[in-house]
């Protein structure tokens, strides 16, 4: 990259080597992985050695109980934890942009939570739903008995059905719904005031200035959280390996923590296949949702 | 109101049962300790296994430091470069960051790479791995703010005589700056929260991170709650007195580059 004066005074100045770092970290530690992942799927490895077993190990993770139920779980995870985050996030911002004091304080309280260990969230809530010892449910009884019922309260994160599932579920809200009304708020923030006042002068309530101005302008923003916020649900683990680590048994297990359970358990063919499962199932679903969404976005 | 209630309750109770001793940490109900062992609590914590805690606040401050360090010099370079270019290589750049972003990384044959360099269960590597699955992220926030760099600039600077990588440095870096401070915001708090990725890549006691420790913890102190909370109480400490003090720039970090992704 000399100095001269050339013909096209450009030359030199966007050197392609600027990129070469990037590459060279994506190649080796992303590209090269996930190519070799397609291929080591399909044996019984044990990382020094491997023997190849064709689709077996992805016929095991359809036939398999433990395995199957991460599909379904995984699933229902992220479709709830992205509609609640898109909806409640919505709700806190229009509450907090219209009203006029302490609106920051709150603001910073319910933004706090994502700044947070999520394991250590996670075990808080474990204690604080704990059936027995923990204080919800001892509030719960309290309440029950004062109307007369007996009661032990719901067993959060140990029955066995979808209860535990749901309770992550709400708990990863807990944490990051302050997220989704951050950006809900700067979406909103570039919605011209005009619009109300205009509105206002021709009669429109709070209600109707929401559905008609409010909800339509923030596409942009509701876009980006219900991406966001549904490629994270899909791949999620820390919060559901500290609360429950998937239990009880498999029944709250989802696609990361069953692949998790394969490595540690020495099954690496199984948790590789794991892997392309997750990257399969997650293209297939955010793909589309992408493609949707930006049809839709046209306007604004 | 509610809200508030729901957002500040959990954090209480990490405060007041870390503040209990161990009898009355035990029964789990929701009061203020009548007397608080709040330090004494901390410290029986920080000492625990040779003062483990210590190692592992060391590590992750690291941890943090060097990928975020590394994160935002790289991609800095890449998003420059794809918004000021358009090759080949800066279209195979942006297929690369399209990909990262939605595809989930390859974990196993991750290690298995790592360990053919000589890298697995150490720092270097554990570094190495957070640049690259941050990469993605915060080369299309740089990519997408170097649009409002004007060309004009690059073009003074060339006929002064100055090209490329000095070029990027002493230019247009200093440029980036508002959009620097949102990446390792965010950056910054994933890293230092990341569980998954050091239990992965970094297992072991000697390279322990806080977030493994604290899991850890919790399978030994099980029901020592007023220890278990000091821990969490601990973790908590380094969001919290951050937040405090950057409360308006995190906000806006963290809102600046999510809408028009």
């Amino acid at each position: 990259m000399g100095s001269k004066l050339r013909k096209r005074p450009l030359r030199g100045a966007y050197p392609n080597s600027l990129m070469y770092p990037a590459f060279f970290l994506y190649l080796l530690l992303f590209f090269l992985p996930t190519v070799v992942s397609l291929f080591f799927s399909l044996t019984r490895w044990s990382l020094q050695d491997w023997e190849y077993v064709g689709l077996e190990n992805f016929f095991m993770y359809f036939r398999e109980a433990e395995l199957r139920i991460g599909f379904r779980n995984t699933l229902i995870y992220a479709v709830l934890t992205s509609a609640l985050k898109v909806i409640i996030g919505l709700y806190l911002a229009n509450f907090l942009t219209s009203m006029l004091r302490s609106k920051d304080w709150l603001r910073s309280v319910i933004f706090f939570p994502t700044l947070v260990s999520t394991i250590g969230v996670g075990y808080t809530f474990s204690v604080l739903l704990d059936p027995f010892e923990g204080p919800v449910n001892r509030g719960i009884r309290t309440l029950a008995s004062n109307v007369g019922l007996v009661t032990d309260g719901p067993g959060w994160l140990t029955d066995a059905n979808l209860l535990p599932l749901l309770s992550i579920a709400f708990v990863d809200v807990w944490k990051g719904v302050g997220f989704a009304t951050l950006i809900y708020i700067a979406g909103m923030a570039s919605i011209s005031r005009e619009y109300y006042e205009a509105s206002a002068v021709d009669g429109a309530s709070a209600r109707r200035q929401f559905w008609s101005i409010t909800v339509p302008l923030v596409r942009p923003a509701m876009f980006s959280v219900i991406i966001l916020s549904f490629i994270g649900g899909l791949r999620s683990f820390d919060l559901i390996w500290a609360m429950t680590n998937g239990g009880p048994g498999f029944i709250s297990d989802v696609i990361a923590s069953i692949n998790y359970k394969q490595y540690q358990a020495g099954f690496y063919g199984l948790a590789t296949a794991g892997n392309v499962i997750l990257f399969i199932f997650v293209t297939a679903l955010v793909v589309p949702l992408f493609r949707f969404l930006n049809k839709r976005e046209v306007v604004a | 109101m509610v809200t508030m209630i729901i957002f500040v309750f959990p954090f209480l109770f990490i405060l007041f049962t870390a503040g209990k001793d161990a009898k009355s940490a035990f029964r789990l109900d929701f009061s203020i300790p009548e007397e608080w062992y709040l330090w004494e609590n901390l410290v029986t914590v920080i000492q625990a296994d040779k003062y483990l805690i210590v190692r592992a606040t060391y590590n992750t401050l690291v941890l943090t430091f060097f990928s975020v360090s590394l994160l935002v010099i790289i991609s800095g370079m890449t998003g420059y470069v794809i918004q000021r270019k358009s090759n080949r290589v800066t279209s195979s750049a942006s297929f690369m960051v399209l990909t990262a972003l939605i595809i989930p990384p390859a974990i196993v044959p991750t290690i298995w790479v790592l360990q053919k360099i000589g890298l697995y269960k150490t720092m270097t590597g554990m570094v190495l791995i957070e640049v690259a699955y941050g990469m993605a992220f915060a080369i299309l926030i740089f990519r997408n703010f170097a649009a409002t760099i004007p060309r004009e600039l690059d073009e003074a600077a060339i006929i002064d005589g100055c090209t490329g990588w000095m070029l990027y440095f002493k230019i247009i870096f200093p440029l980036l700056k508002p959009v620097t401070v949102t990446i390792v915001i965010i950056a910054t708090v994933s890293i230092f929260n990341d569980f998954v990725n050091p239990l992965y890549f970094l297992p072991g006691e000697k390279n322990a991170t806080l977030q493994q420790t604290l899991y850890n913890f919790q399978g030994r102190y099980s029901t020592q709650w007023h220890l278990l909370f000091a821990d969490i109480l601990y973790i908590t400490l380094f969001p919290l007195i951050a937040f405090i003090f950057f409360n308006k720039k995190i906000i806006a970090g963290m809102t600046a580059g999510s809408i028009k992704g």
